[in-house]
């Protein structure tokens, strides 16, 4: 069993796993954080941002034109492995297969892909949205020459350093998504699904976002957990499904909070407290976050609020090409919910507070800043919009509209993307920045004990899950103290998982295990022999009776009684003990056999039986007779050995 | 031999009040647990007294399963949980339990406060009831203990129905509920997988109907609306307030809007928002193309289907009402009906199955009359020696989405069971179904009548774990014969199947060989190696499905024999054929001995 890992982000995971010759990809994750070394995509023309000069470097030598693309994403999978041989994608949730096109499109993939129906309602609706952000601009130019290694090499900062810059990728297109979409099959929570009769695999709730689910790998006798993106806080997801996860042998352990020092429930107090303070200076917040996900809880934390704040008449936008299949989606998936919002869709009431938001007119959706919001904005507000990382979307229109006051504010709340790096092009900057990163994921506290719970035998995880941040780097309680200590991978790693198969289900047909007549040879050791034909189909075994042989037709005439083969009937028993001299003889002599001439050899004796002209070899493993033409007196000897061994 | 035991309480031969008691492998599931519309008496819950006489079910059931909300498969639900007692687990999906205490409160009130009936079950019980419920997902698997596992299909009925799979170990029975293999304007067809069920319990409703399109129904359906509209007259559509209502409202409503048409739509209770609001919050159990369109066009928000008042009933001029309950045997669809059906002008259609004993049954049957015959027909409201001409017209359009004789036996084809049994149907048409579906599949198909039990002899396998090594090693053997091997089992707590060596090797023994080797003489004028030719062709044409070899070195090897022939110089054509055999080949190698000792026939070419 072997582990191939192609991503180095421990939250954006993709991990191969071969397991009794299936090919099972854990996840897809995309890593969009290549996006901040470019300059942003505006809206509408930007005078500022197209006054920038074009980069220069020391020498004067190399003149860049200034990349304003930021369309090329991460795609991390590299040669490891040859893409098509990939049997199933698992996705444990819908930030996680955001690279999906990339693997199933024009690779040779001919497998399938499985996630439950929020993870791929909620992934589509993501997709589209990446797609549209990227389309919807035209592009002035596309750059590449940086990607010159010769140039690349002189370049500032964290470019000079990417690796496999030729791998980036610009974004897919919609047909694409909607080809790679095609090939999901849907499974619910639990659901036990086999793969081709040899794994089965079965999605968990993992209790962090709308259908986000963690895996179980198993055949009968092994199991791979795979943990990826797990909350244990109470938002709105089902809670995560810790016991099944019990009596792994390997625990694949990645997605854990990538803000281990913050603490979710005080964000998200910072994050009304800043928004409400913002709003009463006459101020407007700018909210950058993805359409689906910590929105939802953000909404119905702000539903709550917004009354007891005085907040009632500000407007609350929401702007994204899918911000209203989002609300719309998140009201409909009440299996997937936690117990609180069931209860409510049972009366019957929307789960989420934000369909009252919606009907009183105090959160209003657009598709984007054109069109109908244009005529309806409204000064002060709350606008939440995408993309997280400053860099393409509603959001950077807003950031040039609203980055010169003080006044106003810009909140994070996505723990994607470092904020100073998304703010970069944009300085200088007068609005305040608050950064309040909510990121419910599990932390090394809760993973410690979620670990001592369920105690796998081995844990696999991301390098950077084995020391403590380089920030931190005193801080040894946000790192994974294991016994055994964790088997942590990177970019690249490949694996082997300390497993031993030994055994493997079989199935006795009820006739065959009928026929079985065990004797005990030991106290509570019973034995019997099987004698059976194995028959193996779609990675199912069976032990079928061996089939009785078809009658010969009746020979006419020819009496050939004698020369009539013996069937092939149930084996004789196997033989074991040994045969004591002394005894032998003494039986020998019984039966009329006397003149016994007894030599000596290495390994024990031989018998020559004079008078029949038959030697008898004797050993402690072994006898061996040896008569010629004289088939009455063999079997005679045959049955006087017979008498001294066990018969098994 | 283990056995399935399945007994319906009801729905036996009969259609209402399902309850069917199922045995599989040492547990007890009772599957829905309904109430029979045409009785007031005892007989509308099943007996529950066939499972224990005295005290609570809890310890004679490990779950309860309901299928979906009608009442006719959840209405005794608060009876036998509540007054008979009942603890334990009750599975049902997310809809049926949104929707099932609704409807439970409903049937409570009509009985309770408009008939006055006491003894019966409370609206804290419906709660309490609930409260034992377990939602389930479709496909999720479900462990109700160890050993027992249920599983959740897409049934396509009404909102939320399913069909379950009850596992235990690898015995399987499916029980379908109501089901429907074509998918409607608001529902998708029932789905399973090859699951291979030992018993596949399936509704029977329309087991000798093979149903027209679903195109041409829905015309004549609009057709004849639009007719009696047109020429003023009114139309009453008794339906449930869940379910085909849904479905001709879309139809209706899209009807209107193409049409231009005026004449209003009502819809009877105060449930038809609630109702519509489930199909909203719900919207993943309709079907694809309601799911795919919902956030640009809700279906289920109407424009042109209104609420009703009791006071439109003497409201001239046409119009269209959809009423409750749909079988005509109470409320306010009878209501309506009384006061419409004197007039020939008006029409009824009755979109859906009523059950014997309801008004609903009577007037398709064609009876022109209506009288209160005994007490036992449920006409409440009325008094003794009422009766009513019913002059306008009767129209019945299969609305009911039940599988049809065809959709029933789409489903076995893909589910594939070892055995069927029908239930929820008249017993008639059972007997034809029956017929048929022994003819077409030759399996055994069972309908007992309630209280009778079908009993089927399940034959598991006996699942052992084998050693890789030695699965490997036979795996790569597989020749074109079937190869009898010699590996034993290990009786411990569990069976392992291990190669022989290994478990000698565990059990701390040694194997013993027992060897014999035997020399034949036997003339024969020729070379020592056409010799060996002779006896290889000799042997082969006597011993048919053995493994007969030359080996390069000269030997002949029959299955693990060897026969290797000498002669001495002086003597050519005496040759010596030295047998050698393990005891394992004891049979065969007495026989060869023998054999070959009659010498080799001379005819044998030596090619």
């Amino acid at each position: 069993m072997k582990l191939y890992c192609l991503s180095g982000h421990p939250t954006l995971p993709c991990n191969v796993l071969k397991f009794k010759s299936t090919t099972i990809m854990l996840d897809c994750g995309l890593d969009t954080t290549s996006v901040l070394q470019f300059l942003p995509l505006p809206l509408v023309h930007s005078p500022r941002l197209s006054k920038l000069p074009g980069w220069v470097s020391k020498d004067g030598t190399i003149n860049l034109e200034k990349v304003q693309d930021p369309t090329l994403l991460n795609v991390f999978f590299i040669e490891l492995l040859d893409l098509s041989t990939i049997d199933v994608i698992l996705i444990s949730n819908y930030h996680c297969m955001m690279a999906l096109p990339y693997i199933t499109e024009h690779t040779g993939f001919t497998g399938s892909v499985y996630a439950t129906e929020p993870t791929l309602q909620i992934g589509r609706l993501l997709m589209e949205e990446l797609v549209n952000f990227m389309e919807r601009v035209p592009k002035a130019q596309s750059a590449t020459c940086w990607k010159n290694k010769e140039i690349q090499r002189v370049l500032p900062g964290p470019l000079k350093d990417a690796v496999e810059v030729l791998t980036w990728k610009t974004c897919y297109s919609i047909q694409d998504v909607n080809s790679a979409l095609s090939k999901v099959q849907l499974v619910g929570y639990s659901q036990k699904v086999e793969l081709f009769g040899a794994v089965q695999v079965t999605p968990l709730s993992s209790g962090y976002s709308l259908g986000s689910s963690n895996w179980i790998i198993q055949s009968h006798y092994e199991k791979v957990s795979y943990v990826s993106g797990s909350s244990l806080l109470t938002t709105h997801p089902q809670p995560m499904d810790q016991s099944s996860l019990k009596n792994s042998d390997v625990l694949i352990l990645t997605g854990l909070t990538q803000m281990p020092t913050a603490n979710p429930d005080g964000m998200l107090g910072d994050f009304c407290s800043n928004l409400a303070m913002t709003i009463r200076a006459g101020g407007n917040v700018l909210v950058p976050c993805y359409s689906s996900g910590v929105i939802y809880d953000l909404l119905e934390c702000l539903y709550q609020f917004i009354e007891n704040a005085n907040l009632g008449s500000t407007p609350f936008y929401f702007l994204s090409p899918v911000a209203n299949s989002s609300l719309e989606f998140s009201q409909i998936f009440a299996e997937w919910l936690c117990h609180n919002k069931q209860s409510k869709v049972y009366l019957p009431e929307p789960p989420f507070p934000h369909a009252e938001l919606i009907q009183t007119n105090k959160l209003k959706h657009y598709p984007s800043i054109h069109g109908d919001f244009s005529t309806d904005f409204r000064q002060p507000c709350v606008v939440f919009t995408g993309h997280p990382s400053l860099r393409f979307g509603d959001v950077v229109h807003f950031m040039e509209l609203w980055g010169k006051s003080s006044l106003n504010t810009i909140i994070f709340t996505e723990p994607d993307f470092s904020y100073l790096d998304a703010l970069a092009p944009y300085q200088p900057l007068s609005m305040k920045c608050v950064y309040c990163p909510i990121d419910t994921r599990l932390n090394f506290h809760q993973v410690s004990k979620l670990l001592k719970e369920v105690q796998p035998l081995h844990v696999v995880c991301p390098e950077q899950y084995t020391q403590p941040p380089p920030s931190q780097s005193h801080r040894s309680d946000l790192m994974l103290e294991l016994q055994p200590p964790p088997m942590p991978y990177r970019r690249c790693s490949v694996l082997g998982l300390p497993f031993r198969r030994r055994y493997e289900r079989i199935h006795l047909l009820p006739e065959l295990a009928k026929s079985l007549v065990p004797s005990e040879i030991k106290p509570g050791v019973s034995l019997a022999t099987v004698s059976a034909v194995l028959q193996s189909k779609d990675n199912k075994h069976t032990l079928q009776p061996v089939p009785k042989p078809l009658p010969l037709p009746p020979s006419k005439k020819r009496k050939r009684v004698v020369e009539e083969p013996p069937e092939v009937l149930a084996p004789k028993p196997l033989l074991s003990g040994s045969v004591p001299l002394e005894a032998f003889l003494a039986v020998l002599h019984k039966h009329g056999i006397t003149e016994v001439k007894v030599e000596e050899t290495a390994d024990g004796h031989i018998l020559h039986l004079q008078a029949e002209d038959t030697l008898i070899q004797l050993e402690e493993d072994g006898t061996h007779i040896v008569c010629d033409n004289n088939e009455p007196l063999r079997t005679t000897l045959r049955d006087l050995v017979l008498r001294f061994l066990m018969k098994l | 031999m283990p056995e399935i035991k399945v007994t319906p309480l009801g729905a036996g031969q009969d259609v209402g009040r399902s309850c069917i008691l199922v045995s599989i492998g040492g547990k007890n599931i009772m599957l829905d647990c309904g109430m029979h519309m045409g009785y007031n008496d005892d007989r509308r819950f099943p007996d529950f007294s066939y499972i224990t006489q005295q005290g609570r079910l809890t310890e004679f059931l490990d779950c309860v399963i309901i299928s979906h909300f009608h009442l006719d498969h959840c209405g005794a639900l608060p009876y036998m949980s509540e007054m008979v007692g009942y603890d334990g687990p009750i599975y049902m999906t997310h809809p049926t339990k949104a929707i099932c205490p609704i409807l439970l409160e409903d049937f409570r009130k009509i009985t309770v406060d408009k008939k006055g009936e006491t003894n019966f079950f409370t609206s804290q019980m419906i709660k309490d009831c609930m409260k034992k419920v377990i939602p389930l997902n479709l496909h999720q698997t479900v462990q109700v203990d160890d050993e027992l596992e249920i599983k959740a299909y897409y049934a396509g009925h009404v909102l939320g129905a399913a069909m379950v799979q009850i596992k235990v170990g690898s015995e399987s029975v499916v029980y379908t509920g109501d089901y429907n293999m074509t998918p409607d304007r608001h529902l998708g067809a029932a789905w399973i997988d090859k699951c291979r069920p030992d018993i596949l319990i399936s509704e029977s409703t329309y087991a000798t109907t093979i149903r027209d399109s679903k195109r041409c129904r829905e015309r004549d359906f609009l057709k004849k609306v639009h007719e009696t509209v047109e020429r003023g007259g009114k139309v009453l559509i008794p339906v449930f307030a869940l379910g085909r209502a849904q479905e001709l409202c879309i139809l209706l409503e899209t009807f209107w809007e193409r049409m231009n048409m005026k004449a209003p739509i009502y819809f009877s209770t105060g449930l038809t928002e609630k109702a519509n609001h489930y199909y909203k919050l719900f919207i993943t159990w309709t079907n694809q193309k309601i799911r795919k369109t919902f956030v640009q066009r809700n279906m289920f928000e109407f424009k042109h289907i209104k609420a009703f008042d009791r006071s439109y009933i003497d409201n001239p001029g046409p119009m269209v009402v959809f009423a409750t309950p749909g079988m005509l045997h109470a409320g306010l669809s009878l209501q309506i009906f009384r006061k419409w059906a004197g007039n020939e002008k008006n029409m009824i259609i009755m979109p859906g199955y009523c059950v014997q004993g309801t008004i609903g049954h009577k007037i398709l049957n064609g009876q022109k009359k209506l009288e209160l015959e005994n007490r036992q027909t449920v006409i409440p409201e009325y008094e003794p020696g009422w009766s009513l001409e019913v002059k306008l017209q009767v129209e019945y359009m299969s609305f009911s989405a039940h599988a049809d004789a065809k959709g029933i036996m789409q489903l076995i084809r893909m589910a594939e069971p070892r055995n069927m049994l029908l239930v929820h149907g008249e017993a008639k048409k059972m007997e034809f179904l029956k017929d048929k579906i022994e003819q077409e599949f030759s399996i055994n198909c069972f309908m007992p009548a309630n209280g009778e039990t079908s009993t089927v002899a399940t034959n598991p396998s006996v699942p052992v774990d084998i050693s890789l090594n030695l699965l490997k090693r036979e795996m790569a053997l597989g020749g074109p014969l079937p190869d009898p091997k010699k590996p034993r089992t290990i009786w411990r707590a569990s069976l392992r199947l291990v190669s022989p060596e290994q478990a000698l090797k565990e059990l701390g023994l040694s194997e013993h060989q027992l060897r014999f080797t035997c020399r034949v003489q036997l003339q024969d004028a020729h070379s020592d190696s056409d010799t060996h030719i002779r006896i290889y062709t000799h042997l082969k044409s006597v011993l048919k499905g053995y493994t007969i070899q030359h080996l390069p070195d000269g030997t002949v090897m029959v299955e693990s024999i060897v026969i290797k022939v000498s002669s001495s110089p002086e003597e050519p054509n005496t040759k010596v054929l030295l047998l050698s055999w393990s005891y394992q080949d004891e049979d065969l190698g007495s026989f060869l001995s023998t054999l070959l000792k009659k010498g080799l026939p001379a005819a044998l070419s030596s090619m």
